[in-house]
């Protein structure tokens, strides 16, 4: 499980987040949606770490991680696998290399033991061929599968993923997500995804929290997010419905 | 004023950072040997090529503006030498690499900062200052004084070539100048020079890019910024250093 408490978030004074408070359940889909430039992305990065909130407090359990430094939060990020808007691959590095790099530097099994890892990460995101390819060579959706096969090399148990769908097509964005959506009931992940994309909100979504300028509007399932008296959250799901009904109807 | 030790503030926070313990060794030596490469054996060819019409150019002005019978020919190879040795293959050397080899460092850190690489190595718990800089400049700091090495021995040799070819003066007594009241100490102190150089060009680049924000044009404004900074930085350390090891 993890707890954000009381979040707030400036830069150069202006309100970023403002009293943030949520809960992500464990071995769920947890989704963050809303608008662009809605605080959605500061605040997974923020839950992460990436960002110091100026109040409140980040709790991965029973442990408050916004209290611990830097060496003592390496225990904890171990455990966290992130998927990057545009994916974040080691330019300089081969896919092999870039999906290996946290086994190089967190444990201490044999090159085999390690080879036979990636490649069961690489095979798992459906690139057992892609090894010596490098980040320039590949799609934007075969970059965000080599993203998830480094998220997952260690086996994390807390998986943040900030919009894995950005520049996709909507077919490989459908990929992307249910792979996600499979890896994370397949492993028991708590998983966080940031988005605003619709399709999946109601494809993989199983809670769903909306951030509408640095706050918390409203949480639920998806279920629920279709019957709310919420106007903010009305708009926003129908304009995303209106774009998809544009789309198909193209 | 305040701005300046801010940034100086700032640096030196970095290079903490930089110099904290390693998480794991041999990755650490692996990034060494290909940094070497990268900022060392690549610049190879620059510095070769800019040495060898250096010391043809400071042969060929040494002969025109010492053509007097009073003046022995010889003092063109001593001449040659001194200076390739004392400033030459040193400080404009150093200002040329900080030009290739600065700019390289920090567009590369910079363009990883801005596509959240660093962010991505962050999470995973590595420390990205140490990671990424650490080896760049253990690999410059090595690396350079070799480069200073062959660029003296290029230069000589452009001075000695363009002697031959063009007759200008007798190579045998540019030969002999080389040879007349050498200090074994003006190589040490060269090196040292470079190796103080190579932990500037480095670490201040890597500044620079490491707090790059934006997009590309800022992370072309940090590449500028980065040169610029680094060639005013060589030149006072070269005064220090001057004073301190000749005088």
């Amino acid at each position: 499980m993890i707890r954000a408490e009381h979040i707030e978030k400036s830069f150069d004074g202006r309100k970023v987040l403002d009293d943030i408070t949520v809960e992500f359940e464990t071995g769920k889909t947890n989704l963050i949606i809303g608008r662009s430039g809605s605080g959605k992305t500061v605040l997974l990065k923020t839950l992460v770490g990436l960002h110091e909130p100026d109040a409140g407090s980040v709790w991965y359990d029973d442990t408050c991680f916004t209290q611990l430094g830097f060496r003592e939060r390496k225990d904890i990020r171990k455990d966290i696998g992130m998927i990057f808007q545009g994916g974040a691959l080691l330019d300089s590095s081969t896919v092999e290399e870039n999906v290996r790099l946290p086994l190089d530097l967190f444990t201490r099994r044999s090159e085999a033991e390690k080879r036979e890892r990636v490649d069961f990460c690489l095979q798992r995101v459906r690139l057992a061929d892609a090894h010596r390819l490098y980040p320039a060579e590949l799609s934007g959706g075969m970059i965000k599968r080599v993203a998830i096969a480094r998220a997952i090399v260690l086996n994390p148990k807390y998986l943040f993923c900030d919009e894995p769908n950005s520049g996709l097509d909507p077919q490989t964005s459908i990929v992307i997500d249910n792979l996600i959506h499979e890896i994370t009931e397949e492993y028991g992940i708590t998983t966080i995804i940031n988005t605003h994309d619709m399709n999946s909100v109601m494809e993989i979504g199983q809670k769903i929290v909306y951030i509408h300028e640095g706050r918390k509007w409203w949480e639920g399932t998806k279920e629920e997010i279709l019957h709310v008296d919420n106007r903010e959250l009305n708009d926003f799901v129908f304009a995303s419905a209106m774009a998809k009904r544009a789309r198909t109807n193209r | 004023m305040l701005k300046i030790f801010e940034l100086i503030g700032r640096y030196f926070i970095l290079m903490g950072k930089v110099f904290s313990r390693p998480e794991k060794a041999a990755i650490y030596r692996r990034r060494i040997v290909y940094e070497m490469e990268a900022l060392g054996i690549d610049s190879i060819g620059l510095t070769a090529i800019i040495s060898v019409f250096i010391g043809a150019v400071i042969t060929l002005q040494m002969c025109i503006n010492l053509d007097s019978p009073f003046i022995p020919q010889s003092l063109i190879g001593y001449a040659t030498r001194e200076t390739m040795i004392l400033e030459f293959s040193s400080t404009v050397v150093a200002l040329i690499l900080s030009g290739k080899v600065g700019s390289s460092i920090a567009s590369e850190i910079g363009t990883m900062r801005i596509t959240e690489q660093i962010d991505a190595l962050e999470i995973m718990g590595v420390n990205s200052a140490s990671y990424l800089i650490l080896p760049k400049i253990v690999a410059a700091v090595f690396f350079f004084p070799l480069l200073t090495i062959l660029s003296i021995g290029i230069g000589i040799l452009g001075g000695w070539a363009i002697a031959y070819l063009t007759g200008i003066m007798i190579p045998d007594d540019y030969v002999s100048g080389l040879l007349l009241d050498f200090k074994p100490y003006s190589i040490v102190y060269s090196l040292i020079k470079t190796a103080v150089f190579a932990y500037i060009i480095t670490s201040v680049s890597a500044f620079y890019g490491y707090y790059a924000k934006g997009n590309s044009l800022e992370v072309g404004a940090a590449s500028t910024r980065a040169v610029v900074v680094s060639s005013v930085v060589i030149m006072i350390f070269n005064l220090i250093l001057t004073q301190i090891l000749l005088i």
